[in-house]
């Protein structure tokens, strides 16, 4: 039994590219689910009662119900019914597969940041809201002005956590063969064989990448309460 | 006394029920232009609802209120510019805590009057400069004592040129020594002629600057009349009870 990483050698540029692949994905992942967040939040707030209904429905149907097969679902099921993302050539990648995969870990993410969305502004003062309707601005003046602005930074460190929490959940997508890092990984072992060494350096990329996030994020929560 | 007589908010028996409670049990009165009306009574009495439901932050469930001759109760998407020409001043202050002073200030009168930015802030700086505050502008609401951010809030308010200011205990959540800066501010304001409706506890400015003082009981007016009639010939064994209290 001895370690051999050797074959870094020749392979390390897959982990690199993994890596980006990773980063990428999460990027939009997050934004996807924020966007959507924001929208589900404000639906199950609003007083029309079936849009809170619906958000409420999607947010438990999503979150009660495997990521897996969420991302089967629209890789696999939809395009069988017609749904087909088109395809961008000239990209130097397969967008529609890799569509597939952001948006499904997008619309998975977003029934998680609804809630966060939701708590932070619920967090806000009822007072903020009465004040900017006394001088006569509408709901979503108020929301957009006043409310939103405060309940985001309540919610930035949770925020952050949903991403580091992406950033790990995101190699599910390797089984619809988007080429990221755990995907990659396995292409290392199963030409190299050595299973223990690719995925311990697997693991190391994907520590580095989420402690980096999580102490950056840590400064950046330090630096807005100074500034408050 | 005001000079002027014409009607400025007319309250037609205003009911107010929270589920079984009832907060308001049939409230009527006219409130007309330059009026300082102070209303006073017990915690529970009904004060601050019957000011929430003269901008309709309390929708009340029966009667009506006029506002220069229009429904607010019925307003549907005509409230916002009712709310417009009334002023409110909260007892929490309620600054926008992610705005400094000065875009507190601005951010009704450019999103929904629609005036020029620089417009705007030329006339919070002048309104700012009139509370002693001017030095404030950059400020954030956090960084001000409880009577500096009160006296921004009533600037908050005037900056939208309101026909009436309301008043929600604007000194109660004060220390007791800021108490007095923002009475101040509030009396300059009676003297140049606000129509004011003001909740409150202070006896000594109810005497002072209010017109015409509402006691409040129960959910409705027990008795309406000038300081001297409220402080020094209270009609009501009630009344008489309160002030006893209050005034020692």
């Amino acid at each position: 039994m001895e370690l051999n990483f050797s074959f870094m050698t020749k392979y390390w540029p897959l982990f690199v590219r993994g890596a980006g692949t990773t980063l990428v994905l999460s990027v939009f992942t997050v934004l996807i689910g924020l966007i959507v967040g924001v929208v589900l939040a404000l639906m199950r707030l609003g007083k029309f009662k079936p849009l809170s209904f619906l958000s409420a429905a999607y947010t438990e149907f999503i979150r009660g119900t495997p990521l897996m097969v969420q991302i089967f679902f629209i890789f696999y099921a939809l395009p069988q019914m017609g749904f087909k993302i088109p395809n961008i050539t000239g990209l130097g990648f397969d967008f529609p597969r890799f569509a597939s995969g952001i948006l499904a870990m997008g619309l998975n993410s977003a029934a998680y940041v609804g809630e966060i969305v939701r708590a932070g502004i619920q967090a806000v003062d009822k007072g903020q809201t009465e004040a900017a309707r006394s001088l006569g601005m509408t709901a979503w003046q108020t929301m957009r002005r006043v409310v939103l602005p405060q309940a985001f930074k309540n919610i930035l460190p949770a925020l952050g956590n949903e991403f580091v929490t992406v950033i790990k959940e995101s190699s599910i997508v390797m089984v619809i063969g988007i080429t990221e890092l755990m995907f990659n990984t396995s292409q290392v072992y199963s030409s190299s064989y050595r299973y223990f060494e690719s995925l311990i350096v697997c693991a190391l990329v994907y520590f580095v990448m989420t402690f980096t996030t999580s102490r950056l994020l840590a400064v950046m929560e330090r630096r807005m309460k100074r500034d408050a | 006394m005001p000079e002027q007589n014409d009607v400025i908010l007319k309250v037609q028996g205003l009911q107010m029920r929270f589920g079984k409670l009832e907060v308001l049990k049939g409230v009527d009165t006219v409130i007309r232009r330059g009026e300082v009306i102070v209303v006073i009574g017990a915690s529970g009495a009904g004060k601050s609802t019957f000011l929430r439901c003269l901008n309709r932050l309390e929708t009340p469930t029966g009667g009506d209120i006029l506002f220069e001759g229009e429904s607010v109760v019925h307003a549907g998407r005509n409230l916002n510019h009712l709310r417009q020409r009334m002023g409110m001043v909260f007892q929490q202050f309620n600054l926008f805590n992610n705005l400094s002073v000065l875009d507190n200030i601005t951010l009704a009168p450019i999103i929904v009057k629609k005036m020029e930015k620089a417009a705007a802030q030329q006339e919070a700086m002048q309104l700012l400069a009139r509370v002693g505050l001017q030095d404030k502008a950059q400020a954030f609401p956090a960084q001000l004592s409880g009577g500096q951010r009160q006296r921004i809030a009533i600037v908050r308010a005037l900056a939208m040129h309101p026909d009436v200011m309301l008043f929600d205990e604007p000194t109660s959540a004060l220390d007791p020594e800021m108490v007095g800066e923002v009475l101040d501010v509030m009396q300059q304001l009676a003297a140049d002629g606000m129509t004011m409706v003001v909740v409150s506890h202070e006896m000594g400015f109810a005497r002072k600057v209010a017109n015409r003082i509402l006691f409040m009981e129960n959910g409705v007016i027990l008795e309406d009349g000038s300081p001297e009639d409220i402080f020094d010939h209270p009609a009501s064994d009630r009344l008489k009870e309160f002030l006893g209290k209050v005034l020692h």
